[in-house]
């Protein structure tokens, strides 16, 4: 049975209020889009004209915003609001909580007098204008100083007037317009991160500003040894570039001479020791020219290649920098207050998260964050944890459970022994792994490096040669020619060929909404022979929709969906969420006694009868209602999700869920086979589900109910037979694939754990992004390939005709310039 | 040619007060968001400063 047609018959039939809106389709709610109920008449006055809303939080969040003047945000919006909830009378107690100094200490800073500072953190951000909104109306609070919100991280930092507002007003006036805040605490390694950041800034302003100058007067004595120039002039301008390279070289440059140092005394030769080399040869030379008054001058290679390498450093560590921040976001979920209880589990108090101690007990409510690691005492309850695994399905706990902090309790508040306080739960264990595939420096870097290395070796000798050969045949020349060898064989060209070919890519595939966690995964890209898929969140979009609906013959289909509906708007289960997602919002007013019960669905009496809603255990274990055997037939082979719905103990009626196909699937597995890759399915799902998607999507070769250790067997298989495997996967599950697999690529909505294993993770959440990848990688390479080639025969070729004291020394000069400048135009084109 | 011990001191001088305008921007983090001024620029408007100028003034005094 088609669904479009069972939901425009409901609505037909449902109420005559809404008849009007339905002829020009399905009425939605003007601030969050969602459908608007039938029986509901709620209206905002926007721009003049009357907009439907579907629940009283949006219309009080739309209310304020028009209120507040600031109507223009509904034009200049891009993306649909978030549905907004009541201002709950929880969240004004928990906002106050921030105004105790104790708590404050943690994120608070002082400029002076009255003036305090925070970073919020804003959730429920779709698009610019939510930022522009959230800007405008803090602004325009009383007290408020400043305010300034980040776009990139979606953090606002704000400044007010201690004495004329409270930081609790301000979290409250946010939450009226529809939005979350919450200060956080910008712990260290973030301080760092902006620290180095503004040092990298610095150290490129000054190598760029000095060079144009020093550039400036280079084309003057080129333009000199060309055409004539007076003797004082000449001197004059050497002089001149040398003290303004100084500052370039002593500043600009120190990176690079430090870790050149490093690496030396660690007995290694790095990519930094033929790059400090080869400074301090074309400085040290052209220093002693100017001094002597003859002999070329090579200021201006000396700042160009600083510059353009600092410039290709400061970009890379910026993708790696807010590749890091976007996960980082689920440490910043942890709770910065919590209920404590006194050991006697009598008295509550609010502390500050930090300070709880193993041991003590916590209070956690629905909709609260768990803020340590700990084991349940008391209560049942559902807990979200896809911050910390990406399944969106809510798992049921009791007493003796673990809970793991960042999770969130979604159904009954209950009680929780601390187990796990900072630096040893489970999510700083994570953060952990996140900040060590940081520190890690792409492998490709280091093929470079040893390329450099092995050149930088051949020429010291090649030099020594040379000087030993002159020596005995002209002794006057031996020092000039070693020199000229020396300044032509230096390996700007080589030292910048991997680098800037990789940050041109990174800033790229940014933008294209891939984010690329090591450059190596552009190498290995290129080597992949199969392509393994995951199936759920992958391939389809792990979020379930109502397929189908199989009634008792006694009873209608529309009749059995309204009432599913009245008794599903009570849970907070994906698949209730998904079968209101089908009906719109009901009215709930025929129904009461409304209990949850944990593990199995809904249970409530409607118009004196008992209903019930749940999984296929929950009916026939809590009604003791028989469900027909064709039902449970049909689960078994076509492998679907199912909720059974049940009138005291008789079964009305079957829901089935199915999890849809991304659209792009297709077409992606398409492009891959096309470029010559083999795909593969592998999934932990039952095989009927696995065969449908692979039907669907083209793929020949799937493989179902594997588990994650038979995936990675299945992978290591392929590796042996000389495959080189790509995983596209997004949960907990497929960490271990991700890690094992030669190159691996995360979904956005995946689990942090898959984020943190994979190389590259799809922020866009966009399939057809991964052939992209291949695309872009496959150009890296070649320009990479271009880039050392040209280095190396310029290197090689200029050598030689040095060594038998053949070039002229301003010829030189140019030919070191342009190899460089050939390379970092070369890696440009990739940006285009 | 003389004219060139003038140049070189102006463009000296230039070149000082560029380097310490682009300290204090970076100093000022004005780096630190490279996307926001652009949407913030295109839905500035006039009613609204206006309102928050006179909010303003009102807290003040």
């Amino acid at each position: 049975m088609e669904l479009a047609a069972i939901r425009s018959k409901t609505y037909q039939d449902s109420n005559k209020i809404g008849a009007e809106r339905m002829q020009s389709g399905v009425s939605s709610c003007f601030h969050c889009g969602l459908p608007v109920p039938a029986e509901l008449d709620l209206e905002v006055l926007i721009d003049d004209v009357n907009q439907p809303m579907c629940c009283h939080g949006c219309q009080a969040v739309a209310e304020a915003i028009v209120a507040a003047g600031h109507e223009n945000f509904y034009r200049v919006r891009t993306e649909v609001s978030p549905t907004a909830s009541d201002l709950l009378p929880e969240f004004l107690r928990d906002s106050e909580i921030y105004d105790v100094p104790e708590i404050q200490n943690q994120f608070l800073r002082s400029p002076g007098g009255d003036l305090r500072e925070a970073s919020l953190m804003l959730e429920g951000i779709t698009c610019a204008a939510c930022i522009w909104l959230n800007e405008q109306y803090i602004a325009g609070l009383p007290g408020v100083e400043q305010v300034r919100v980040n776009y990139a991280t979606q953090r606002a930092l704000v400044r007010w007037h201690n004495s004329q507002i409270r930081l609790s007003e301000i979290l409250q006036a946010v939450q009226k317009i529809g939005y979350r805040a919450l200060p956080y605490n910008p712990d260290q390694q973030q301080e760092l991160h902006r620290r180095q950041r503004r040092q990298q800034q610095r150290r490129l302003a000054v190598a760029g500003l000095f060079g144009m100058q020093v550039m400036m007067l280079s084309i003057s004595l080129y333009a000199g040894a060309w055409s004539g120039m007076e003797y004082n002039f000449q001197q004059l301008f050497r002089w001149l570039n040398l003290a303004l390279t100084l500052p370039v070289l002593f500043y600009s440059a120190t990176p690079f001479f430090i870790s050149a140092w490093r690496d030396l005394s660690h007995r290694r030769v790095g990519m930094d020791v033929p790059v400090s080399l080869a400074l301090g040869i074309a400085f040290g030379s052209s220093a002693a020219a100017t001094v002597s008054g003859h002999g070329e001058v090579y200021f201006d290679s000396v700042v160009m290649f600083v510059f353009f390498l600092s410039a290709s450093r400061y970009f890379e560590s910026i993708a790696r920098q807010r590749c890091a921040a976007s996960i980082e976001q689920l440490v910043q979920s942890m709770p910065l207050v919590t209920t404590r209880l006194s050991p006697a589990g009598s008295a509550e108090e609010m502390v500050p998260a930090a300070t709880l101690a193993i041991g003590e007990r916590v209070l956690i409510r629905p909709g609260e964050t768990v803020p340590a690691d700990g084991v349940i005492i008391a209560g049942f309850s559902a807990f979200d944890e896809s911050m910390l695994n990406g399944e969106s399905i809510p798992l049921d706990k009791q007493p003796g459970d673990r809970l793991l902090g960042g999770s969130i309790n979604v159904t009954n508040p209950l009680q929780m022994e601390v187990t796990a306080v900072g630096a040893d739960t489970v999510m700083a264990e994570i953060q952990r792994t996140i900040e060590r595939a940081q520190a890690d420096k792409p492998p490709l870097a280091r093929l470079a490096d040893r390329v450099a290395a092995s050149f930088i070796s051949v020429v010291l000798l090649i030099v020594a040669v040379v000087a030993i050969f002159w020596m005995m045949h002209d002794a006057e020349r031996w020092f000039e020619i070693a020199l000229a060898v020396l300044i032509v064989s230096c390996p700007c060209a080589l030292s910048l060929a991997t680098p800037t070919a990789i940050s041109a890519t990174l800033g790229k595939m940014q933008a294209a909404g891939l984010l690329v966690k090591q450059g190596s995964a552009l190498e290995k890209l290129n080597q992949v022979t199969h392509v393994v898929f995951d199936k759920t969140g992958t391939l389809t979009r792990g979020k379930p929709r109502l397929e189908q609906i199989v009634c008792n013959t006694e009873f209608e289909r529309e009749h059995c969906l309204q009432l599913a509906a009245k008794l599903e708007q009570y849970s907070e289960h994906p698949l209730a969420k998904a079968l209101l997602l089908e009906t719109g919002a009901v009215s709930g007013d025929a129904v009461s006694q409304v209990s949850s019960i944990a593990g199995g669905g809904i249970r409530a009496s409607i118009e004196g009868q008992v209903y019930m809603i749940g999984n296929v255990e929950f009916i026939s274990r809590q009604a003791g209602a028989e469900i027909p055997s064709s039902w449970l037939e049909q689960i078994d082979r076509d492998a679907v999700t199912a909720v059974i719905l049940a009138r005291g103990d008789t079964a009305m009626a079957m829901f089935t869920f199915i999890d849809d196909l991304r659209e792009d699937a297709g077409v992606l597995v398409e492009t891959l086979q096309r470029m010559g890759k083999s795909v593969l399915l592998m999934t932990g799902d039952r095989k009927a589900a696995a065969q449908q998607v692979a039907e669907l999507t083209g793929i020949d070769d799937y493989r179902a109910q594997m588990s994650p250790q038979e995936k990675m067997a299945a992978v290591q298989v392929l590796q042996s037979e000389a495959a080189s495997v790509l995983m596209v996967g997004d949960g907990v599950n497929d960490a271990p694939v991700l890690s094992s697999a030669n190159v691996s690529i995360a979904m956005g909505g995946a689990s942090s754990l898959a984020k943190t294993s994979a190389d590259i993770v799809l922020i866009a959440n966009d399939l057809q992004a991964v052939a992209q990848a291949f695309d872009m990688a496959g150009r890296t390479q070649r320009v990479i390939k271009q880039n050392m080639i040209w280095a190396l025969l310029y290197n090689f070729g200029a050598i030689p005709a040095a060594a038998a004291g053949l070039i002229a020394p301003w010829l030189a000069a140019i030919g070191m310039s342009l190899s460089s400048l050939l390379v970092v135009l070369n890696a440009l084109r990739l940006i285009r | 040619m003389e004219i060139i011990y003038l140049l070189i001191p102006i463009s000296l001088i230039l070149l000082g007060l560029i380097v310490w305008i682009f300290l204090w921007a970076v100093r000022d983090g004005q780096y630190e968001d490279l996307e926001g001024p652009a949407h913030r620029i295109l839905m500035d408007e006039d009613r609204i400063v206006d309102r928050q100028k006179n909010s303003r003034r009102g807290g003040a005094g």
